[in-house]
């Protein structure tokens, strides 16, 4: 058992400080209980539980850090991690960039754990497997799919009496289907904090669908079209662009909200002005915990209002050099949208793509967040508010500041997790105009 | 490869509590320390012994020690050192004829004979589900053998001053040259990795691998223009002398250019890099259109490690790797054949676990396999995939090729990629000979942006530095290239490929496959080749 109460955590890392004799003193304790089950070819091949913890000390000797880590607890282990922190230390050079240990700091609240998810058990998980199985295979195809859950403690205290401990639970599914011949292919990912929302029986039907839909599809050219991008589609792109939020590369003129002539760009309209995006580890659906890595509390944080560009992300080193205020750094991302589905914006779409999911997105050139990738597993054409017929993939060129200048409408947000994404994100499916695409794949 | 381990290594997105990802941080002074073979042969035994009384019919342990040091700086400063071990052990069986795997950081023998049994007890329960007995291709045991990585000086030996003095020296002469900030990096790793298995096999393993990177950029503040070039080091399966930068490891290359092989002259690279920053600055973009291209070993890696080495690995084809990775373009049909031209009579690409000084090089893999090297594409045709153990039988081979990998102890071994490396032309011919022979092209160095789809037919690639051909001669600088290509097709126009003396190895420490994911180093070689008709794009775009 990994996940302790903050009675017991408070109790480790009060023990910890206490041991140290550096000029300050930063422990984090956090585990977790991970389990998962993998299958392909229509049958389970791995599935597996990992329980563990850990326990790491950060010390100063002036501004000379070291950085120790362990997953033991006894006393000995707590005195051996410690001292080892700050024999580290000393062997350090100095960090001219050292900002001492952040003071006693005041949290908010948030939802972050569901006792459902923390109760899963492996036969849950082999059952999620059977209901992709089963469907699959009384409709001809093939499912691939992966079920992650995680129940987690985090804890962090310092020698500045600063103190925090919440419980969190993550769930992560995504299943592919093809079809036996291998000319279609359908996906469908959720991500929850609260397994009592998913049902697996009903999401994989929207992978079957896809795949039996996607079979034989023709090939259109490549060029500037409508998108219809389902909310997977496009977190892939926002997440990319916060990398260019930081104030410090801002500032040392390396982003897209690098300012011609030095300085940033906050203040600034750069997107259409139905977009805006926020931070908020309060979010009822995308709850994260209440603070950042460096233990400053998380807010609610406008990112992007109507628009205009409201945030930059400062390093407390940073904030220190520029006369800012450092604050916490956003845990969760969520995109403001009315009430449409995605299918409401195919209805009102006369020509148009679908893109149910992007794949392989990578940076191209980030002077303006050029992005290149492709659509994968469900790619429509639309004519007159209908899916009309499959087509090819196709690669994308195109930056997420250009896609959200050219918004036509946007749908009601939904929680989304990406595996090469920081954020929790809350992204609503959009109709934009004019994404470029620059050539066709023949994968299927 | 993956994006997300490389900025979790790098400690990229951080904060201030930069915790090691691998394993426990521990001081320098452990890193050079090894636990006792014999020790670890009891352990080991003892794991097969308890999984046999269970009813194991088949068992293998890894007790692994992994260590790692990143020694992190940005121009006058060094921004975080951190040292990590990681020790454990992984026990995989099989019993009733399907796979289980435990594993434990506990090495008391009552811990790791429970690990077998409870891998027993796995595999029994999974059995449930199997519609296949497992298949293991037969391999002889070797006894008790030993290997350790061919290097000089172990990295981790060097002092930690050494290794900041050097980046931050290295930091200092690019900024001296005209950049405007400098990111520079070194990464060591150690895994100390013994198997045994019910084979008769006690393989105790020592492999050092070491990278060290660098990002050099130039501001134009005026114009709010940015560039940066990349170093054109390579990941090595080597010890610290990768860094000595012999004058007999340096290539000449068209365009004033240096090329690196076996060993890295950081410090010439870091100015260069920092004039070419300054260049990239003013250089013209790109006409869009058809080119021929003629690509260095420095770029050509990551389009190989893309197009070929995904593709033909076996259990990607077969459709195990579906929901994340992708499936291939390369199916068992194209291969049956005998005909699928891959590519040009000019290409044969072969896998390669032996190659000196590449990332993959080992005695054996983790399954206690020898390595070995052989032929995915032989002039042109697709005649083999990689396959381990228990898939050999599907391609109806009687051994497996060696390239089972895992990334932990606490990961289950699987088919990871061996170096795969395209074959040196047999002719006399140099880089600049090649580009003397092209009438309209672009010259490519180092590697870019990269995405290829799940299928592996489409893919784009950047680099760093674009160089303009006009009737045999080079004539500039250009910027804002990227290539599109078709696998089949591009492999296909491949024209001509220099000879030996110009091959190079280079290769990703971080490539990513499976779900949990996993991560491995994995090296590719090449001499520089040219590619005619290719589809270039221009990547300029305006922000308004």
């Amino acid at each position: 058992m990994s996940i302790y109460s903050e009675k017991d955590a408070k109790a480790i890392l009060d023990k910890v400080i206490k041991l140290s004799k550096a000029d300050e003193c930063t422990a984090t304790l956090s585990g977790s209980i991970d389990g998962n089950i993998r299958y392909a070819l229509n049958a389970v091949s791995t599935s597996g539980i990992v329980s563990d913890a850990e326990l790491g000390v950060q010390v100063a000797f002036g501004k000379r850090v070291g950085t120790a880590t362990i997953n033991e607890f006894d006393d000995k282990s707590l005195e051996k991690v410690v001292r080892r922190a700050e024999e580290l230390a000393k062997l350090a050079p100095e960090n001219p960039e050292f900002v001492p240990a952040i003071g006693k700091q005041k949290y908010g609240e948030s939802k972050t754990w569901f006792d459902s998810t923390a109760a899963i058990t492996p036969e849950y998980r082999a059952g999620v497997a059977a209901d992709s199985i089963g469907p699959s295979k009384a409709a001809d195809c093939i499912a691939a799919g992966f079920l992650a859950d995680s129940a987690r403690f985090s804890a962090m205290a310092n020698s500045n009496g600063n103190f925090a401990y919440q419980t969190s639970t993550n769930l992560d599914f995504t299943c592919t289907v093809r079809t036996e011949d291998g000319t279609g292919s359908g996906w469908v990912a959720r991500n929850l904090a609260d397994v009592g929302q998913f049902n697996a029986k009903d999401e994989i039907k929207i992978a079957v669908q896809k795949a039996t839909a996607s079979k034989d599809a023709k090939a259109l050219e490549p060029g500037k079209y409508t998108v219809i991008m389902e909310p997977a589609a496009s977190a892939g792109l926002i997440s990319f662009m916060m990398f260019g939020f930081d104030a410090r590369r801002a500032d040392e003129g390396r982003s897209f909200l690098s300012k011609k002539g030095g300085g940033n760009k906050v203040g600034e309209k750069l997107y259409d002005e139905r977009v805006t995006i926020y931070a908020d580890p309060a979010d009822p659906v995308a709850g994260v915990l209440p603070w950042d890595d460096e233990g400053l509390p998380r807010e609610r944080t406008p990112i992007i209002t109507k628009g205009k560009v409201d945030y930059m992300q400062y390093s407390r080193y940073w904030a220190k050099l520029k006369d800012k205020q450092a604050k916490g750094q956003p845990g969760n991302l969520i995109m403001v949208g009315g009430d449409k589905s995605t299918m409401d914006l195919v209805k009102s779409t006369k020509k148009g793509i679908l893109v149910t999911r992007t794949w392989y997105i990578r940076m191209v050139d980030p002077q303006t967040v050029l992005l290149t990738g492709l659509t994968r597993d469900g790619t429509f054409y639309i004519e007159n508010g209908e899916i009309k017929y499959p087509i090819k993939n196709f690669r994308f060129n195109e930056s997420p500041i250009i896609m959200l200048n050219n918004i036509e409408e946007i749908g009601k947000p939904v929680r989304v997790g990406d595996d090469e994404s920081p954020f929790v994100m809350m992204i609503p499916p959009l109709k934009i105009r004019d994404f470029t695409f620059t050539s066709l794949s023949d994968a299927v | 490869m993956q994006r997300r381990d490389f900025i979790k290594a790098t400690g990229i997105g951080l904060g201030a509590l930069m915790l090691p990802i691998y394993g426990r941080a521990i001081a320098a002074d452990e890193l050079v320390g090894k636990l006792d073979v014999g020790l670890k042969k009891q352990l080991a035994d003892t794991a097969m012994t308890a999984a046999k009384a269970d009813g194991a019919s088949y068992c293998d342990v890894r007790i692994g020690r992994y260590l790692r040091q990143f020694v992190i700086t940005r121009e006058d400063k060094v921004q975080n050192v951190v040292n990590t071990e990681s020790t454990g052990v992984g026990i995989r069986v099989i019993a009733n004829g399907t796979w289980g795997f435990a594993a434990s950081s506990d090495l008391s023998a009552d811990s790791v004979a429970k690990a077998a049994r409870q891998a027993v007890q796995i595999a029994k329960a999974n059995s449930k589900l199997t519609t296949e007995p497992v298949q293991l291709a037969p391999v002889k045991g070797v006894g008790e053998v030993s290997w350790a990585t061919p290097i000089v000086k172990n990295a981790m030996e060097v002092p930690i001053k050494d290794k900041v003095e050097l980046l931050l020296g290295v930091n200092a002469a690019a900024m001296k040259a005209g950049a405007n900030f400098v990111n520079s990096m070194l990464f060591q790793v150690n895994e100390q990795k013994y198997f045994a298995s019910t084979d008769g096999s006690y393989i105790d393993q020592d492999i050092h691998r070491i990278w060290a990177p660098m990002t050099v950029s130039a501001i134009d503040k005026a114009t709010g223009k940015f560039r940066s070039r990349d170093g054109l080091s390579m990941p090595a399966g080597m010890g610290y002398e990768y860094l000595d930068g012999k004058k007999e490891d340096k290539f000449d290359l068209p365009g004033g250019n240096v090329g690196y092989g076996n060993s890295y002259d950081m410090l010439e690279d870091a100015v260069a890099a920092a004039k070419q920053a300054q260049e990239k600055l003013k250089a013209p973009s790109v006409k869009p259109g058809k080119y021929d291209l003629v690509l260095d070993p420095s770029h050509l890696w990551l389009t190989i490690h893309e197009s070929v080495g995904h593709p033909t690995e076996l259990d990607r084809v077969l459709g195990y790797e579906a929901n994340y990775a992708g499936t291939s373009f390369a199916t068992l049909d194209k291969w049956k054949s005998g005909k699928f031209q891959w590519g040009s009579d000019k290409v044969t690409l072969f896998a390669d676990k032996t190659q000196p000084h590449s990332l993959g090089k080992v005695a054996y893999d983790d399954e206690g396999v020898k390595a070995q090297r052989w032929d995915l594409i032989k002039d042109g045709i697709l005649v083999n995939y990689q396959a381990i153990r228990d898939q050999a039988h599907i391609l109806g081979l009687d051994h497996s090729q060696g390239c089972c990998y895992a990334d932990s102890w606490s990961s289950v071994q699987f088919q990871r990629m061996a170096n795969v490396s395209l074959e040196p032309g047999e002719e006399k011919l140099s880089p600049a000979d090649m580009v003397k022979d092209v009438e309209n092209g672009i010259y490519i160095i180092g590697d870019g942006s990269f995405s290829i789809d799940q299928q592996r037919y489409n893919a784009q690639f950047g680099g760093q530095l674009f160089y303009e051909i006009k009737n045999g001669k080079i004539t500039g600088m250009i910027e804002d290239v990227a290539y599109q290509i078709r696998t089949p097709e591009f492999w296909n126009a491949c024209v001509a490929v220099c000879d030996k003396s110009d091959y190079r190895l280079n290769g990703s420490f971080f490539d990513g496959k499976g779900q949990p994911g996993q991560s491995s180093a994995v090296s590719h070689g090449s001499s520089t080749t040219r590619f005619n008709g290719i589809n270039v794009i221009n990547t300029a775009r305006s922000l308004g």
